[in-house]
């Protein structure tokens, strides 16, 4: 069974063509973003000479750039808040023994089961009578509260299996809890705070509805939502719009090929729960 | 490469059995952790989830506008036009029936890609890379890009011409019959390797010996995965239903960008409706009444899933 049979080679033959299958939409977006805006969109394949022009038109009329520093931004302060605020909170409800601290537990695993929809209406007053609608801080803030039930959910998981010697060792030693906490435990739940960090960042990168309500007209707008914007500019215009697709996503691309082994592990080992 | 998936994905997450019991161990001398701890993620959660979302339970039964500030009790009022809307009606139905479509499609998908790379292929792990890459990209681009695959005039269309099959061409998008299917196959192209890799997570646990022991009995390929293989990874796979069932319920972003609803709300979902009778029509009490209704079908289903996947991955 461990051999490289002949059904292996019909399997790995057949797997290779699901990819081939798999990839020709990513082969499209790039041939039709390379393409002649003027030529025949008749055309299946790539046309030449390829139009790298395309890319930069995009990118300028867009003002992806810009959009890209927002997202950075908001995707940065979002992964860190999330992961300082829940490992620290899920700290104290797996170590604290009393009711409260398991009836805490579960008032946030309770926000599992809001879609998110019906907040969005309260949730938008809130912040327009707040006058923050088109700051960034209100994307911030939603997605770090909203990003809570599952981040706790995981740390507490972790950190119930692990001993608590390393922190005793510290208070005997004279270390007072925050710096027990910051300098033995945090960095023993390392692994979860990986699959955090990988699952944050792609869950605030590719939001698309609280910028939407948000930051909509602004000049903090997230690469997602300059992409709607810019398709709603020239939707006629299928070059274009795919190159400005293309400029969106590099980063996220880029982040995909430097840190595959860790992405896919953070996403199989995030979800096992 | 099982390497890459296996150690980390085992070690990072205990198994389940432990996450549903509430803390308790015994209390040890000269280690408290400091209440305020959970204070920041209390009021952080309280003010953008549950306050929100107990207000908008609150004001679903009101004619609440968003501005008044004594809004007047209506009962069921707002539950009886949404019920009344038929475009509510068909957006209720449209999103059950894209969310069984997807998580079917999708872990069938899943599942046979997993089966397939978890052999000896030599090019297992390139082939995971290329499946999972949908995965990563933002679900707005991914919505942009079919489309253009699903015009009239696009890829598709163009492949099966190409291959002299014109007769299966289709107005993809604009054929209210086909729409919601063809939203279907985009997300599943998306999700697909999403539910491989946790399948393959799944299939490190499926121990060889037993493999072995079937194949030896006699049991073919088909009957070994069927008897052997998946009754080990039936966390796997109710994880993996979970996720799509959770995720779908409320999906808007690729409906969003690929039809916006259309054609004349062929495809219209739970969420898109909330959002257009929210923000664009202004409705804040049918909307609200609507958040309502997906905030049950979404706490009842997942709820259910929950005890599920907590009971059978235990074993």
């Amino acid at each position: 069974m461990n051999r490289y049979t002949r059904s292996t080679l019909l399997i790995e033959v057949a797997l290779i063509i699901a990819a081939v299958i798999f990839m020709i939409p990513m082969v499209v977006l790039i041939s039709v973003a390379l393409r002649d805006p003027n030529a025949s969109t008749e055309l299946l394949g790539f046309t030449w000479p390829l139009k790298f022009e395309n890319i930069a038109t995009a990118w300028t009329e867009s003002a992806m750039g810009a959009s890209i520093i927002n997202s950075l931004v908001i995707t940065s302060v979002s992964v860190a808040l999330v992961i300082v605020i829940a490992s620290m909170a899920a700290y104290t409800i797996t170590r604290r023994t009393q009711r409260w601290s398991r009836g805490v537990f579960y008032l946030f695993l309770i926000g599992f089961l809001f879609p998110g929809q019906l907040a969005m209406i309260p949730l938008y007053i809130m912040f327009s009578q707040l006058g923050l609608v088109g700051n960034p801080i209100t994307v911030i803030l939603i997605s770090v509260g909203g990003h809570m039930p599952f981040t706790i959910f995981l740390y507490s998981a972790f950190l119930r299996d692990l001993p608590r010697d390393y922190e005793e060792a510290a208070s005997l030693d004279g270390a007072r809890p925050l710096r027990s906490f910051w300098s033995v435990v945090f960095p023993l739940v390392r692994p979860v705070t990986g699959t955090v960090g990988i699952l944050t960042a792609l869950g605030v990168w590719n939001d698309f509805l609280n910028p939407l309500l948000y930051l909509t007209g602004g000049g903090s707008r997230t690469a997602p939502l300059s992409v709607y914007t810019f398709v709603g500019e020239y939707s006629a215009n299928w070059p274009l719009v795919f190159s400005a697709l293309i400029t969106s996503v590099i980063p996220i691309l880029v982040a995909y090929v430097l840190m595959q082994r860790f992405i896919l592990r953070g996403f199989a080992s995030g979800l096992k729960g | 490469m099982t390497a890459t998936l296996d150690p980390g994905a085992t070690a990072t997450v205990p198994p389940a059995a432990p996450q549903r019991r509430a803390p308790r161990a015994k209390p040890v001398a000269g280690v408290r952790a400091p209440m305020w701890f959970v204070i920041p993620a209390v009021l952080l959660y309280a003010l953008v989830v549950l306050v929100p979302n107990v207000q908008g339970i609150a004001f679903s039964f009101t004619d609440w506008d968003g501005f008044t500030s004594s809004p007047s009790f209506v009962g069921l009022e707002n539950y009886k036009s949404v019920f009344a809307d038929d475009n509510a009606l068909r957006a209720i139905t449209n999103t059950f029936i894209l969310t069984v479509v997807v998580a079917i499609g999708q872990n069938l998908v899943g599942l046979l890609l997993a089966l397939g790379l978890n052999t000896q292929v030599k090019s297992k792990y390139i082939l995971r890379l290329v499946f999972f890459l949908p995965v990563v990209l933002t679900p707005i681009v991914t919505g942009y890009l079919w489309k253009y695959l699903l015009t009239p005039n696009g890829t598709l269309n163009q492949l099966l011409g190409a291959m002299g099959l014109e007769g299966l061409q289709q107005d993809w998008l604009g054929n209210p019959d086909l729409v919601l299917y063809s939203i279907c196959a985009t997300i599943i192209w998306q999700g697909a390797g999403y539910s491989m890799v946790i399948y393959l997570a799944g299939l490190q646990a499926v121990p060889a010996e037993m493999l072995e022991a079937a194949a030896l009995d006699g049991a073919g390929a088909v009957r070994r995965t069927w008897s052997v293989t998946m009754p080990l990874i039936n966390g796997a796979i109710v994880v993996n239903l979970l996720l799509c069932v959770l995720g779908n319920l409320k999906q808007f972003d690729t409906v969003f960008a690929m039809t916006g609803g259309g054609p004349a709300g062929a495809s219209e979902t739970m969420a898109t409706i909330v959002y257009k009778t929210a923000f664009l029509y202004l409705q804040y009490p049918n909307a609200l009444a609507q958040g309502v209704l997906l905030t049950i079908v979404v706490g009842v289903l997942g709820f259910a899933q929950y005890r599920m996947t907590t009971r059978k991955a235990l074993t």
